[in-house]
């Protein structure tokens, strides 16, 4: 099967290519409770695509089907023009794919830079005993990484905070510092849970801009879930809307708001 | 300086020495529980069946032959060479890799997310298994252990000391075995740090350690890891194994040096590994001192007990050991 799109150019002058990811009929259960139904969808190479949806309406469902740490029953992931195979998550993490997580899983025993340090630890290359014996090639990429990390650090501008025990870190803080370790991996799909969940004003507006300067600067390809539409409509080239474990909407930012079946969904008109 | 107080420091190093090897075996469990929250009762049972496996391989043994000579009716018993002794450790090594990985593929791999009690249970199991296992391997008489470690007191040492004190003293006496072990466990001990600290696999190891759901989430495999983290304990156990199979020979009570570990475990908290090694230094030198200078007035042998009540009064006052995290549970 062959998904043949047409690139283009947004407004903003960012380019989105081909397809990255097709998910393609996606059905969850557990035990005998639907999470998904039947839900298909695309995600473009280069382009912030948001799932939106109510309280319970299996965004996060969808985001661990992306990332591995559930595999659907029904329907089929496609990755890079590939059928991606039941996998585990350390592979899907592999493969380039990074996540953050909507209750933050940070190591909290471990300081700000060893955190993003393990973020780079799918493209370490150097073998175990070479590792144990510090010779010579593992000595280059342990600089290598650490020269990638510090970029990280500056670009998210956490310096500051670099040798800092996460735990001691506010809320805020380690929202930035899991976004970081995720953007080490120098992943080819980027996927946030919740990225603002629990912020304040301040905070959502920097968070934004991060990931807009991520995107634009990497040419990261980004997935994300939120809450708060304002930022949602702001963020993202298109919007996948869920009530309930279905798709009820898919489009842009702009075209989903005017979608009588979402606007009915966030409003609280009765199911029937 | 008086004599009495030159044997008290006398006492002191000795007891450092017998604490080296407490923290050893501590050193094991803290190694598996940090990584996968298991309290691997069968550490000292490994540390008996590295050391047999030792044994066996430099004698030229061969592995079951009380069975084989059951079944088929021979009478085997050694293929007739010996093994020289770095060989026969590599082997050894190799033998502990690969129960690391049956046990983690055959045992916990199935029991990853069940309850603390129901993984110790299985470690109970487990001991009491590869004790039977290594009977059947190796046979259950006693053996002796030499590798080519010095023995005996350090003339060196002796001669060094005995001026510092006056006609009745007669120098330091210190066992070279004691020395040689608390090299190589300071050696293995830096080596572990340096290997968690600075390469792939140990930062890894960590993170595993910390969270699992995050260290999938960076590409770490945990089935991998915990292999791997169960062949680090089967090195510390090989280790503890000959430096104690040198000492007192290879037989069975050596599983019960896990007993010993549990006091220091309880002092130096079960995730430290700093606090493992506290932890062994506290108990090694207070039994030794405690049976020097109360010793006496009770009637002697404190030493079965002094570690386990020392354990207990700091569980009283301080549960989560020297050097544990204190859980702090918001309500």
């Amino acid at each position: 099967m062959k998904d043949t799109v047409e690139p283009y150019v947004t407004q903003d002058g960012r380019a989105i290519g081909g397809m990255l990811m097709h998910l393609r009929g996606i059905t969850l259960r557990f035990g005998g409770v639907e999470a998904i139904k039947n839900i298909s969808f695309d995600i473009r190479q280069g382009e912030i695509r948001a799932i939106i949806g109510p309280n319970g309406a299996g965004k996060s469902s969808m985001l661990n089907v992306i990332s591995g740490f559930y595999n659907p029953q029904e329907g089929e992931v496609w990755f890079r023009g590939e059928r991606r195979p039941p996998m585990k998550p350390y592979q899907v993490a592999r493969q380039g794919v990074a996540r953050t997580f909507q209750n933050i899983a940070l190591f909290e025993g471990m300081s700000v830079l060893d955190n993003i340090m393990t973020g780079r630890l799918t493209q370490m290359k150097a073998g175990m005993l070479a590792q144990a014996l510090w010779m010579g090639r593992a000595e280059r990429e342990e600089i290598e990484h650490r020269a990638h990390v510090e970029r990280i650090i500056d670009f998210l501008e956490i310096q500051s905070i670099r040798k800092t025990p996460v735990s001691r870190l506010p809320y805020g803080l380690k929202k930035r510092v899991e976004l970081a370790r995720a953007l080490a991996a120098e992943p080819d799909l980027l996927l946030l849970d919740e990225p603002m969940a629990g912020m304040n004003v301040e905070e959502k507006e920097d968070m934004s801009r991060f990931i807009l300067d991520v995107n634009d600067e990497f040419g990261t390809t980004i997935a994300l879930i939120e809450h708060d539409m304002g930022v949602v409509m702001d963020l993202s080239d298109r919007v996948v809307v869920m009530d309930y474990g279905r798709k009820i909407g898919d489009g842009t930012p702009a075209e989903v708001r005017n979608n009588q079946e979402v606007i009915d969904a966030y409003l609280g008109v009765a199911h029937d | 300086m008086s004599a009495d107080f030159l044997y008290g420091i006398e006492v002191l190093i000795n007891g450092l020495m017998a604490g080296v090897l407490y923290a050893l075996v501590a050193l094991g469990f803290v190694l598996i529980f940090k990584a996968s929250g298991i309290f691997n009762y069968a550490q000292g049972v490994m540390a008996l069946f590295a050391a047999l496996t030792l044994v066996g391989v430099m004698e030229g043994q061969i592995p079951f032959s009380h069975l084989i000579n059951a079944i088929f009716g021979t009478d085997l018993h050694y293929f007739g060479w010996t093994v020289p002794a770095l060989l026969a450790i590599l082997v050894t090594l190799a033998v502990m890799v690969l129960f690391a990985w049956v046990v983690h593929t055959f045992v916990f791999r199935h029991l990853v997310g069940q309850e603390p009690i129901i993984l110790f249970m299985a470690t109970i199991g487990l001991a009491y298994f590869l004790e039977g296992v290594g009977d059947l391997m190796w046979g259950s008489d006693i053996k002796t252990l030499d590798i080519g470690l010095p023995q005996g007191g350090s003339m060196f040492v002796e001669d060094l000391t005995v001026g510092l004190g006056g006609e009745d003293f007669y120098g330091f006496f210190i066992d070279k075995l004691d020395m040689v072990a608390t090299v190589v466990a300071a050696v293995l001990v830096i080596a572990l740090i340096a290997f968690a600290q600075y390469t792939k696999q140990g930062r890894a190891m960590r993170a595993v350690a910390d969270d699992h759901q995050a260290a999938l989430s960076v590409g770490i495999s945990l089935n991998f890891i915990w292999v791997l983290v169960w062949s680090l304990a089967g090195l510390v156990a090989l280790v503890a194994g000959v430096m104690w199979g040198a000492k007192s020979g290879v037989q069975f009570s050596l599983s019960l040096i896990a007993l010993k570990a549990l006091p220091v475990l309880m002092l130096g908290g079960f995730t430290s590994i700093p606090g493992a090694i506290v932890g062994g230094l506290i108990i090694g030198v207070g039994e030794k001192l405690f049976e020097y200078s109360i010793g006496p007035l009770i009637g002697g042998a404190t030493e079965t007990w002094f570690a386990y009540v020392l354990a207990l009064i700091f569980l009283v006052f301080r549960p989560q050991g020297l050097f544990g995290e204190k859980i702090i549970e918001r309500v």
